[in-house]
């Protein structure tokens, strides 16, 4: 078990970091955030394609990097850490290991190099209204017509969406594949401004059934896969939030004094350091299982979902708080994160399915 | 040669290690008894002619010259055992090292071999009622009389071993006309000298594992200082370095009910496992040990790579009290009315009682958990000092502990 980052990997990491303070800084977030477009900055998408970003946990063979998770954990902090407004989570994490977990080459070889390559995106539909993690397998029909299918009903919960030129579908005959033009998106008011979802509706839409012998043992694998590389960003998310605040409380003066000076400040941002140590311990261990000891992910997954949600929701909440009033306002980035890191806490299921999940990988 | 070393302590352990019904506690669990002293001291001397004592002490003080991989090994192995070592500790792992550091040749010569032995058993004669978290406010004085010895005069606290301890490494105040640090210094007191007086104290489980010691008018003579008159805070700095060191590297007892194991036990037993608000709850606490077994394994490796964990020690003591805390909520949840009353002779009771009893410990020696905050706060985040009124002030005109003004 490593828990500690090589030199390439340390060095993976400064590469995109210096990459994001130069072309997304919080000012670039903002305009992104305030477009009424599809919240992507293209630029910064074809960037990080251009250095392989994209394409991480593609085999070589489809054009990508043939990395593991650890790597793509690495470049998901930094994504995290700057609230990046890229396909990512959606396309080169929840639609690739879709494909990846569903086995299927033909689906592969259609894909992976557009995706490994930033020139198309992907994303996937798996929550019904009701946002439950599979439970688009409820709201989806699908039904034969002719030697095609066709998808009738409506998912929901579906990141970067609109965007995405290929839709994964877990309906109710399984896995299907629609082309993301053809389905009837209706962009769903967010929490947090900088990560887009839509609801996706089906009227007949056509779609390929991707053959799959076992459609929720799929939907299971993206799941643990999802839950270490979201984790990911809620470190980065913890690890930007503490250093700021930090900061602040260095820079800030009030009673003749940093506040950092005193005890309430102090020790508060000591909690918050104690808790970002914990929570890195147990995502590079996740991020290692999923890499090296499948049989053990289940539980490295849903312990880094316990631990990293509430974590990052806490940290974001009190770097907020330590910022007093200035943290309010909508010109500082504090509620960014504190939208971001609320939002991420519940995308993959609430902390009690994740608490419930846990105790089933421990037999209790 | 490290992997004959290994086979010769696995070996040897296996013919001399003590059954775990013999087992001695530890001296911050409870006070030995007679006998288990005595058996502890068996194993220690038998430990010494073996040639496994002081694996990393100097060959010319009874030592073995070793280096830690060998120590490491030693408690790799020792692991599997509940060796009866705990009552030495305090000598083996603060005083012996801090002597090896700081002390002459006559005092290394003196007093390690019989210390590595386990003959003579030692203690730490720093806090006391008036200096706790603020140890360099103490106010035992040592004062130099005309033939050049130290009359001492205070009263010390917490001090775990005191009733068997042969001998003590004393801090007393030689310069109460310099600010608090620097009129400190080190001493090696003789525990049966004239005027010392030791009392148990009773903590809050009930037994008694610490004691109160009491100076009046003792003599200590001119080369009994460790290291430098009046630089006393230097040579507590060293010891209190290596307590770190010897509180890291021992391990859990073997069965604690303190666990998320033996909490699900006990919920299993009781037939509520699977409540789910139970279930969420033992989630939870497996969460929180496996965070900080994790953390603890990561500093590890980063230890391993060349970065000392230094002050992130602090995370790994705060991390581990919040964990037991939690655990005693959780505790209270599984066992109900079990925890609050049960039949004589249930020693599981017993031991549920005690250790929900023993768990403030934990947020409160070896620095409270506010004495973490500030050390994570301002050593590693850097973050501001608080304004201090004692730096300045010769130690005579400070006013400390909780005297009245």
């Amino acid at each position: 078990m490593r828990l500690i980052l090589d030199e390439e990997q340390t060095g993976l990491g400064d590469s995109v970091r210096a990459l994001l303070a130069d072309h997304c800084p919080p000012q670039r977030v903002r305009e992104v955030m305030a477009d009424d477009g599809e919240g992507i900055d293209r630029r910064l998408w074809t960037q990080l394609a251009t250095l392989g970003m994209t394409g991480l946990l593609v085999p070589e063979a489809s054009g990508g990097a043939g990395a593991g998770h650890v790597e793509r954990c690495v470049v998901l902090a930094e994504l995290g850490a700057a609230l990046a407004p890229v396909p990512y989570l959606s396309s080169a994490v929840l639609a690739t290991d879709t494909v990846a977990a569903l086995g299927d080459d033909s689906l592969a070889e259609e894909l992976l190099p557009g995706i490994a390559a930033g020139q198309q995106t992907a994303a996937v539909a798996v929550a019904g209204t009701g946002g439950r993690w599979g439970s688009a397998a409820d709201s989806v029909q699908a039904a034969r017509d002719g030697g095609h299918w066709r998808l009738a009903g409506e998912a929901a919960f579906v990141v970067d969406g609109p965007s995405a030129d290929h839709v994964l579908v877990y309906a109710d005959h399984g896995w299907f594949l629609a082309d993301g033009g053809a389905v009837s998106w209706r962009p769903s008011r967010t929490l947090d401004p900088t990560r887009r979802m839509a609801r996706a509706e089906f009227a007949g839409t056509s779609a390929r059934r991707v053959p799959c012998g076992d459609p929720a043992g799929v939907l299971e694998a993206v799941w643990h896969r999802a839950a270490v590389a979201l984790a990911a960003e809620q470190l980065g998310g913890m690890r930007r939030v503490l250093a700021d605040t930090v900061e602040y409380a260095k820079a800030r003066v009030q009673f003749g004094r940093p506040i950092g000076s005193q005890q309430a400040v102090k020790h508060a941002c000591a909690d918050l350091y104690a808790s970002c140590e914990q929570a890195e311990a147990v995502l590079w261990h996740a991020a290692w299982t999923a890499d090296h000891d499948p049989a053990a992910l289940p539980e490295a997954a849903a312990l880094a979902q316990v631990v990293l949600g509430p974590a990052a929701f806490d940290t974001a909440a009190a770097g907020l708080q330590l910022h007093g009033g200035i943290g309010y306002t909508w010109e500082h980035d504090a509620h960014l994160y504190y939208k971001r890191a609320k939002t991420s806490e519940l995308l993959l299921g609430t902390p009690a399915d994740h608490r419930a999940r846990l105790a089933d990988a421990l037999c209790l | 040669m490290t992997t004959g070393f290994r086979e010769r302590v696995r070996d040897w352990l296996a013919e001399h290690a003590p059954r775990s019904d013999d087992h001695v506690p530890e001296a911050s669990e409870s006070a030995p008894t007679e006998q288990q002293l005595a058996a502890a001291r068996r194993f220690q001397a038998a430990l010494y002619d073996a040639g496994l004592a002081g694996l990393t002490w100097p060959a010319e003080y009874g030592g073995q010259g070793l280096t830690a991989a060998e120590q490491q090994i030693f408690q790799e192995e020792a692991a599997a055992y509940d060796l009866p070592t705990g009552v030495f500790l305090i000598s083996m792992g603060m005083c012996g090292p801090t002597l090896v550091d700081l002390g002459t040749h006559e005092q290394k010569a003196r007093y390690l071999p019989p210390l590595l032995r386990g003959e003579e058993i030692w203690c730490q004669l720093f806090s006391e009622p008036g200096a706790g978290s603020d140890v360099a406010s103490l106010q035992t004085r040592a004062v130099r009389d005309a033939a050049g010895d130290w009359l001492v005069t205070g009263q010390k606290v917490w001090t775990s071993g005191a009733q068997y301890a042969g001998f003590g490494a004393l801090l007393a105040r030689t310069n109460p006309d310099a600010v608090k640090h620097r009129g400190l210094t080190m001493f090696v007191v003789d525990m049966h000298a004239p005027g010392v007086t030791v009392r148990p104290l009773r903590d809050m489980t009930g037994s008694a594992p610490f004691n109160e010691v009491y100076f009046d008018d003792v003599r200590i003579p001119a080369d009994a200082v460790i290291g430098e008159v009046d630089a006393g805070w230097a040579a507590a700095v060293t010891m209190l370095g290596h307590e770190r060191v010897s509180i890291g590297g021992s391990v859990r007892r073997r069965y604690d009910p303190m666990t998320f194991d033996s909490l699900r036990d006990v919920a299993r037993v009781r037939g509520v496992a699977d409540d789910p608000v139970l279930r969420a709850e033992l989630a939870e606490l497996y969460a929180a040990e496996r965070k900080l077994a994790l953390l603890n394994a990561r500093l590890q490796q980063q230890s391993d790579a060349g970065l000392a964990p230094g002050a992130r020690g602090s995370v790994a003591k705060l991390a581990g009290a919040q964990v037991l805390w939690q655990a005693v909520r959780v505790a209270g949840l599984v066992a109900g009315p079990r925890a609050i009353a049960w039949d004589p002779g249930d020693s599981s009771g017993d031991a549920l009682a005690l250790a929900i009893t023993a768990t403030p410990a934990s947020s409160i020696a070896g620095g409270t958990n506010q004495i973490q905050r500030g050390i994570i706060g301002d050593r590693v985040l850097g973050l501001p000092k608080e304004p201090r009124v004692d730096r300045d002030v010769p130690f005579r005109e400070l006013r400390v502990g909780t005297q009245a003004r």
